[in-house]
C-alpha cells in the first residue's frame, strides 16, 4: 500500500487537473494501478535531483545523435529536438494482447478493403459504402485499377493511433497506411531508457523492440516479385533526400535494417526492373521502402514535375516486377471520409465485429451533420478530410472567439473537406515536470508490419504526449513530446 | 451478315533529337487488343534506337509497352505494324470489361473539365431535346459539336482542353473527342477516349492516327462516335488506347532527360 502522504504522490494529484479523465498510473482513489506498481515504487526512492540530470542527458544524447524534426511553419529553426520525457508509459500484458487483436484485425480488413475497391468494389455493390465515398475521392488511385501487388499486400506498414479514455477504453484515431512515421522514435527512445536506466530493466520484465528493423526487413523481403529468384531480395529505402522532415528516420531504418538508402537519381529502370547505382555498376531491386507520396512516385505516371521520383517505376510496378512498400493508392483506406464507416468495412472483409473502437465522427458533407457541428463547433474537433499532421484542425474547447468563427466561415464555404468528432478525454500518464509528476494526454502508435502470412505487431509503439498542461494536441509538429512505451511480460 | 473489312496498318512514329539522349523513357500504347468486332490478326512493335523494357494491361485494359531509348541515341523510330478484322457494329462496343468502374468514367479531368461554353451547349440540349432517347440525343450533340468546333488543323494542340477547344472554335478529332465526353458527362452520361486508326475513304497515307469518344448508353452500353466525321465508328475503325481523356489513351508518352529540341515524324498507312 502506498502511503497518500507521500510528497510526489500528493504533488501529482494535486497537479490532476482533469479528476474526470483516465490517469494510467494513478486510480482515483490514491491507488497506483497494477502496471505502475514497481515503476512507481522505484520512482518512490529514486532521486528527483539526479532524474533530472538524466533528462537533461538525454536531450543531450538525443542531439548528439540527431534526432530532430522539422516543424514546418517555423520559421526561427529549421530542426528541432522532439522533447523526450523519461517517465516510461506502462501497458500490462493483459491490455496490450486486446490491443493486439483489434490493431490485427484492423489492418488485415484494410489489406482486403484494398484489394476490394482497386478490384470489383465488392463493397460498393453490397451498398455498405456509398459510392460517392470513393467516387471523386482523390485518394482514390486510378492507376492503381486491377494492380495486384506482389505477394497481395498493400500495407506493409502501418502506424495505427489509438487514444484511450478508460480502463478498457481504447479507440482508434487515424490507420496511418501510407508512410507513418515515428518508429525511429520508438527505438531511439528504448535505447536512451536502457543506457540511462539499466536497474529498472532488470527488476522490470518489458518487452524488447529492438527486433522491429529485422522484422520489418524479413516483412519486406517476404513481400518481394518473385520469391523463387533468391533468398536475398534487395531492399532500398527510397527517400526524399535530406530536407525532408523524416530524413533522419529514413537514414536510420535503413542502416538498422542493413538496407540501401537511396534518392531518386540513384535509380533507374533497366532490364525491366528498378537498378540502383553502386560502384559495380546498376543492381536490381526487389522491394522499394519509399517515404516519398504517391503524388511525387513516379513523374511518367505522376506529377510530371516531380524531382524525387523514379520515371518509370510505376510501369516496373504494374508489370510485376518490383514491390513498392507501401503501395501506391492506400490513402484511401485512411482518409478521414471513409473512417467513420471503418466499422463497416471490418465487418464486411472478417465478418466479425470491430474489437477496437471507432471514434463517434460527424461527416460535414451531410447536411444534418453539419448543422450539428456549426452549433456545437466549440465542444467538438474538426479534421480536414486529407490533413494530417495536426496541420488545419480545430480543437473546439482550446479555440478563441476568433478562431472558432474563422473556422465556422471554412465550414460553410467546403463542408465535404472536414469531420467533426467529440473531444475526447484522452488518458494521461505523467511525465517528470519542474514541480515533479504531471500527468499529461497521451496517444499511441503501435507500428504494424505485414507479410504474405502473417502480421506482427512491435510490442510497444510511440506515445506521444502533450507537454501543455491540459493540451490534447499531441502531435510533434505542435509542441508535443514522446515517451518510451513498455509493454511489460506475462 | 454485317458489312466487314481486313485493314493492313503500317504506322512508325520517329522522334529526333538536337542533341544525344542521356536517359529517356517512353510509353507505348500502339497496340490494338480485341474487343467487340475486332480481331487482332497479327501485330508487332519494333524499336529502333531503344529497347523495351518491359509490358502490362493499365486500368483501362490497354496493353503498355515501357521502352528505354538508348543512350547517346538521338533519333528513335517505333514502327507498329499488323492486320485487323473489324466488323461493321454501327459504333456498338457494348459491355464493360475490367475493373475499372463505370462511375470512373463521370469524373471530370483536367483536359474534359466543363467551363461556360461546355456548359451552355448542355443546358440548350437538355432544353430542345429533353423527350430524346439517349442514342438520338448523343447523335444530336455530336452534330452541334461539329457545327460549333470546325476541323481545322493546328489551331490548337495536345494539351488543349475540351473548354478551350470550344472558346478557340476550330480543333482536330481530339478536341472533338474531348468536347463530347465533356458534355456527356455533364448530362449525367459515361464517356471515354478512344485512340486508333481510321481507313480514310480513297487514301492509304494517312495524315494522324484518329481519336473519337464512347458514350455508355442504359440500352446498348458504350457506343462510338466520331465527332469529326459525324458518324458512328463502322469497319474501317481500329480501337487502339481508351482511357479517360486523351492523357490516359496517349499512344506515345514519353519523359527525357536533358536540353535540346524535339522534332516527330509520323507516318502511317491503312489499306484494305
Amino acid at each position: 500500500m502506498i502511503s497518500c502522504r507521500h510528497r510526489k504522490l500528493v504533488d501529482y494529484e494535486c497537479m490532476k487537473t482533469e479528476p474526470t479523465c483516465f490517469d494510467e498510473m494513478l486510480l482515483g482513489n490514491d491507488l497506483v494501478r497494477d502496471p505502475y506498481g514497481q515503476y512507481f515504487d522505484w520512482f518512490k526512492m529514486a532521486d528527483v535531483k539526479r532524474l533530472r540530470r538524466k533528462s537533461e542527458d538525454a536531450e543531450a544524447f538525443f542531439r548528439k545523435i540527431g534526432i530532430t524534426f522539422n516543424v514546418y511553419g517555423q520559421d526561427e529553426a529549421d530542426e528541432r529536438l522532439i522533447p523526450f520525457d523519461i517517465v516510461p508509459r506502462i501497458i500490462a500484458a493483459k491490455e496490450w494482447r486486446q490491443l493486439e487483436r483489434g490493431i490485427e484485425q484492423r489492418v488485415r480488413a484494410i489489406n482486403a478493403f484494398l484489394r476490394d475497391i482497386y478490384h470489383r468494389q465488392e463493397i460498393i455493390r453490397a451498398g455498405r459504402i456509398p459510392k460517392k465515398l470513393i467516387a471523386g475521392n482523390a485518394a482514390f488511385t486510378p492507376e492503381m485499377i486491377g494492380v495486384t501487388p506482389p505477394a497481395g499486400v498493400y500495407t506493409h506498414i502501418a502506424g495505427v493511433d489509438l487514444v484511450r479514455t478508460g480502463e478498457n477504453d481504447f479507440y482508434v484515431l487515424e490507420d496511418n497506411v501510407r508512410t507513418p512515421s515515428g518508429v525511429s522514435y520508438m527505438l531511439e527512445n528504448r535505447e536512451t531508457m536502457l543506457h540511462m536506466f539499466p536497474e529498472l530493466f532488470t527488476k522490470m520484465k518489458v518487452r524488447s523492440v529492438s527486433s522491429y528493423p529485422d522484422l520489418l526487413r524479413r516483412s519486406l523481403a517476404d513481400c518481394a516479385p518473385d520469391r523463387t529468384r533468391t533468398d536475398m531480395p534487395t531492399v532500398a529505402v527510397l527517400t526524399p533526400g535530406i530536407h525532408n522532415s523524416a530524413y533522419f528516420e529514413h537514414a536510420f531504418l535503413a542502416d538498422q535494417m542493413g538496407a540501401e538508402l537511396v534518392e531518386s537519381h540513384d535509380l533507374r529502370v533497366q532490364d525491366g526492373y528498378v537498378a540502383m547505382r553502386t560502384t559495380r555498376g546498376y543492381q536490381r531491386l526487389d522491394v522499394i521502402y519509399r517515404r516519398v507520396d504517391d503524388e511525387y512516385l513516379d513523374p511518367l505516371t505522376f506529377n510530371p514535375n516531380s524531382m524525387l521520383g523514379v520515371p518509370g517505376i510505376m510501369d516496373v510496378y504494374r508489370a510485376g516486377n518490383v514491390t513498392i512498400a507501401n503501395a501506391p493508392g492506400t490513402g484511401i483506406a485512411d482518409d478521414k471520409a471513409l473512417y467513420s464507416y471503418m466499422p463497416d468495412i471490418i465487418e464486411f472483409y472478417t465478418g466479425e465485429k470491430a474489437i477496437l473502437k471507432n471514434v463517434p465522427t460527424w461527416r460535414c458533407s451531410e447536411a444534418d451533420s453539419l448543422s450539428y457541428v456549426l452549433e456545437n463547433l466549440k465542444d467538438l474537433v474538426v479534421k480536414e478530410v486529407h490533413g494530417s499532421g495536426g496541420y488545419g484542425m480545430l480543437v473546439g474547447p482550446a479555440a478563441s472567439k476568433k478562431e472558432l468563427s474563422a473556422f465556422e466561415a471554412k465550414l460553410r464555404a467546403t463542408p465535404d473537406n472536414y469531420i467533426a468528432q467529440p473531444t475526447l478525454a484522452l488518458s494521461t500518464v505523467p511525465i517528470l515536470s519542474k514541480s515533479g509528476l504531471a500527468p499529461r494526454h497521451v496517444d499511441l502508435r503501435p507500428f504494424v508490419l505485414m507479410a504474405p502470412n502473417r502480421v506482427e505487431i512491435t510490442a510497444g509503439g510511440l506515445t506521444r504526449v502533450a507537454l501543455k498542461k491540459g493540451s490534447l494536441v499531441v502531435n510533434s509538429s505542435q509542441g508535443g513530446g514522446t515517451k518510451d512505451t513498455w509493454v511489460l511480460e506475462d | 451478315m454485317a458489312d466487314s473489312k481486313t485493314l493492313s496498318i503500317r504506322h512508325v512514329t520517329t522522334y529526333s533529337y538536337d542533341e544525344p539522349v542521356s536517359y529517356a523513357l517512353q510509353q507505348l500504347r500502339l497496340t490494338p487488343r480485341a474487343t467487340a468486332g475486332q480481331v487482332v490478326r497479327d501485330w508487332s512493335c519494333t524499336i529502333r534506337g531503344g529497347t523495351k523494357q518491359l509490358s502490362f494491361t493499365d486500368s483501362y485494359r490497354n496493353m503498355v509497352e515501357l521502352v528505354l531509348l538508348a543512350d547517346g541515341v538521338t533519333e528513335v523510330e517505333i514502327e507498329c505494324a499488323g492486320v485487323v478484322d473489324v466488323e461493321d457494329r454501327n459504333g456498338v462496343v457494348g459491355k464493360l470489361r475490367g475493373f475499372a468502374p463505370l462511375w470512373l468514367y463521370l469524373e471530370e479531368t483536367a483536359l474534359t473539365a466543363a467551363g461556360n461554353n461546355i456548359g451552355q451547349l448542355v443546358a440548350r440540349l437538355k432544353q430542345n431535346c429533353a423527350d430524346m432517347d439517349e442514342v438520338s440525343l448523343l447523335h444530336v450533340l455530336s452534330a452541334e459539336i461539329l457545327g460549333l468546333v470546325k476541323y481545322e488543323i493546328g489551331q490548337t494542340d495536345a494539351s488543349t482542353t475540351a473548354e478551350g477547344a470550344m472558346t478557340v472554335g476550330h480543333g482536330v478529332c481530339q478536341d472533338h473527342a474531348h468536347i463530347m465526353i465533356s458534355a456527356a458527362r455533364q448530362l449525367g452520361m459515361p464517356a471515354r477516349y478512344v485512340s486508333g486508326y481510321l481507313l480514310m475513304d480513297g487514301q492509304t497515307q494517312q495524315d494522324a492516327s484518329h481519336a473519337w469518344c464512347e458514350v455508355w448508353t442504359k440500352g446498348l452500353g458504350w457506343i462510338g462516335f466520331d465527332v469529326s466525321n459525324g458518324i458512328c465508328p463502322d469497319a474501317r475503325y481500329v480501337r487502339v488506347g481508351v482511357g479517360r481523356d486523351y492523357a490516359d489513351a496517349a499512344p506515345i508518352r514519353g519523359l527525357r532527360q536533358g536540353n535540346g529540341a524535339e522534332n516527330l515524324h509520323v507516318s502511317l498507312q491503312v489499306q484494305q
